[in-house]
């Protein structure tokens, strides 16, 4: 599957890939099966792009690797996730965030009644408290110089800031692996376009792997070097990203659609959103 | 102003303050996981029968008494969050609410038949029963009682502003499953909040039994945080708080009224009359949290 970008860079040939999903099957509330056998690989230093209309189960697929399935009721029933040699399907998600592989959750998902200074200890809660916080809380102030300028709560960011938030408070701890659930949503297209500079700046600057959800495929397809789309729980397409960009039927699907369809998948989403999260 | 009526307002601040105090270890429990305790009142008469048991029995000195029934607390707080709060998870908050109902009947049960009914005092513990202070006679326990309350007022803004934990509790009090996403163990901090919950509510109870002799009256103490913390917000440590200190007030000026008006017992419903009143002109309290609102 991956092959083709492993083929990119020979030097990777040899290695295992960072994460590997293993023909997955989720079910949540013990009846309802929502991913189908999937499988995906992401190898060490590179961001790549898992694609998929709503409800494909995009999210599902992260809360898997993340074990933040468990808080929803949901299990791997099948299937394997390996993350670097380990076999994460039955760790609770403190174990995973401590071996280094955090979710940036859909939504953003900041504690709006805390500071941006506090949310971002919090990030650091899986580590010892000690100086290398701060040191690390003032490199994300490096990245987003316009989290440090705003000393009130976190809730009254405006949404581009809360989803730097979001991402600084997940550099926090220090991950080698961010599952990162539709960064774009909700941002106007000069936002997305920074956000998306910023993750591949983190991707360059630090070595982080990204699994990257999301909607915007085009700009997706930009920053990854490989690409996986997915539709009711499995993939049905993957390459690297110049092959889909490229593809007529994703072009079709994914990157050409009118605004006129996107603004209707809006509706539908955050009404879902809102049933779930009670 | 007669001597009568400042008497009663400064009993009024420091009974208001242990309102206030054991009012924040109740919100403490409902703000991190949703647990309207019922047996909150019930944790000061343990504390209570706990510490004098230790010190009637043992005759150690006050102080020694006091940690073993710190720890004592710590410990019943995690086993009553991880053996009986733990697998209600998920449950409808109707069942909650009367399992606690249940064990607040458990335990007051429980200590009548260990100790009996009758109200038992706590052995001396200070030299000087009463010290003058600004040309008023106020109780040496009194003087110690606003000092206790302060400083865990004091201990309770430096726990959620500064310690990991603290901050964890806060989150998780937003949203469990973003702070399940940060790496934050919700068990951890659901024992936690109970462990800390139960010994605040201890303090109190040895400080209120240290005045009054412990009783089953002690747990009656424990009802009046209701009206407190629903003045204040159920989910705002401030207004626990400032809720307390308004109820430990309002009870105190009732008892000047009863006293001067022949009124018969205001002392006593007052708090309760605040309480309907509350409800109905302002049901999420004073500090109740409304949601930041964005689009
Ligand atoms: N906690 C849950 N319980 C039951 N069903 C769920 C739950 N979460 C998601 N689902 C269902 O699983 C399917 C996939 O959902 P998922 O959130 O993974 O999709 P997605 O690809 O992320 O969609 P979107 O683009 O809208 O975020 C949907 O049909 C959804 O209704
Ligand atoms: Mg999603």
């Amino acid at each position: 599957m991956a092959e083709a970008a492993i083929a990119e860079t020979p030097a990777a040939e040899a290695q295992a890939p960072l994460l590997a999903v293993n023909n997955i099957e989720v079910v949540y509330n013990d009846v309802i099966l929502v991913l189908r056998g999937l499988s995906l690989e992401v190898p060490k230093g590179r961001i790549v792009a898992l694609l998929g209309a709503n409800g494909a189960g995009k999210s599902t697929t992260l809360k898997a690797i993340s074990g933040l399935l468990k808080t929803e009721d949901g299990e791997i029933t099948r299937g394997t996730v390996v993350y670097d040699g380990q076999v994460l399907n039955a760790m609770d998600p403190g174990a995973i965030v401590r071996r280094g592989v955090f979710q940036v959750m859909e939504g953003r998902r900041i504690i709006q009644d805390m500071t941006v200074h506090e949310n971002l200890r919090l990030g650091a809660h899986t580590r010892p408290h000690d100086s290398q916080v701060a040191r690390d809380i003032q490199m994300v102030y490096g990245y987003f110089p316009r989290l440090k300028e705003r000393t009130g709560l976190a809730g009254y960011l405006s949404g581009g800031e809360q989803q730097m938030l979001a991402i600084g408070r997940a550099l926090m701890a220090r991950p080698r692996l961010i599952l990162m659930d539709e960064p774009s949503m909700g941002l106007s297209p000069l936002l997305v376009r920074e956000v998306f500079g910023i993750i591949r700046k983190l991707n360059e600057d630090l070595g982080i792997t990204i699994l990257l959800v999301e909607q915007n495929a085009r700009m997706a397809l930009e920053v990854a070097s490989y690409g996986y789309i997915m539709e009711s729980g499995k993939v049905v397409l993957d390459g690297t990203a110049d092959d889909l960009r490229t593809n007529e039927d994703v072009k079709e699907f994914y990157l050409g659609g009118g605004g006129e369809q996107r603004k209707s998948f809006k509706n539908i989403k955050s009404f879902k959103r809102r049933k779930r999260w009670l | 102003m007669d001597a009568f009526l400042l008497q009663l307002l400064v009993n009024g601040v420091i009974v208001g303050m242990l309102y206030g105090v054991v009012g924040m270890a109740f919100v403490l429990i409902y703000k991190a996981s949703q647990v309207v305790n019922f047996a909150q009142g019930e944790f000061l008469l343990i504390g209570a029968w706990v510490c004098w048991w230790t010190l009637t029995e043992f005759d150690i000195p006050f102080v020694f008494g006091f940690l073993i029934t710190l720890v004592f607390m710590f410990v019943l707080g995690v086993l009553i969050q991880v053996v009986v709060l733990r697998p209600l998870i998920g449950e409808p908050i109707i069942s909650v609410i009367m399992v606690t109902i249940g064990l607040s009947i458990f335990f007051q049960s429980l200590l009548n038949w260990m100790f009996g009914v009758f109200a038992q005092p706590f052995p001396r513990i200070f030299e000087t029963p009463s010290m003058e202070i600004f040309g008023l006679q106020v109780q040496t326990v009194y003087v110690m009682s606003m000092f206790v309350s302060v400083a865990i007022m004091a201990a309770f803004a430096w726990f959620f502003k500064a310690s990991k934990t603290g901050l964890a509790m806060r989150a998780t009090a937003f949203d469990q499953q973003a702070a399940q996403s940060l790496g934050i163990s919700v068990r951890h901090v659901f024992a936690t909040a109970w462990a800390i919950s139960a010994m605040v509510s201890a303090v109190a109870g040895v400080v209120v039994g240290v005045v009054n002799g412990v009783s089953s009256a002690l747990s009656f103490f424990g009802i009046k945080v209701f009206p407190a913390v629903i003045l204040g917000g159920l989910d705002s440590i401030i207004g626990a708080v400032v809720g307390g200190l308004i109820i430990g007030l309002l009870e105190n000026l009732a008892a000047y009224v009863d006293v001067d008006l022949q009124w018969g017992n205001m002392q006593r419903i007052a708090p309760f009359y605040a309480l309907i009143l509350i409800l109905m002109i302002k049901p999420y309290g004073l500090f109740g949290t409304r949601d930041i609102e964005r689009v």
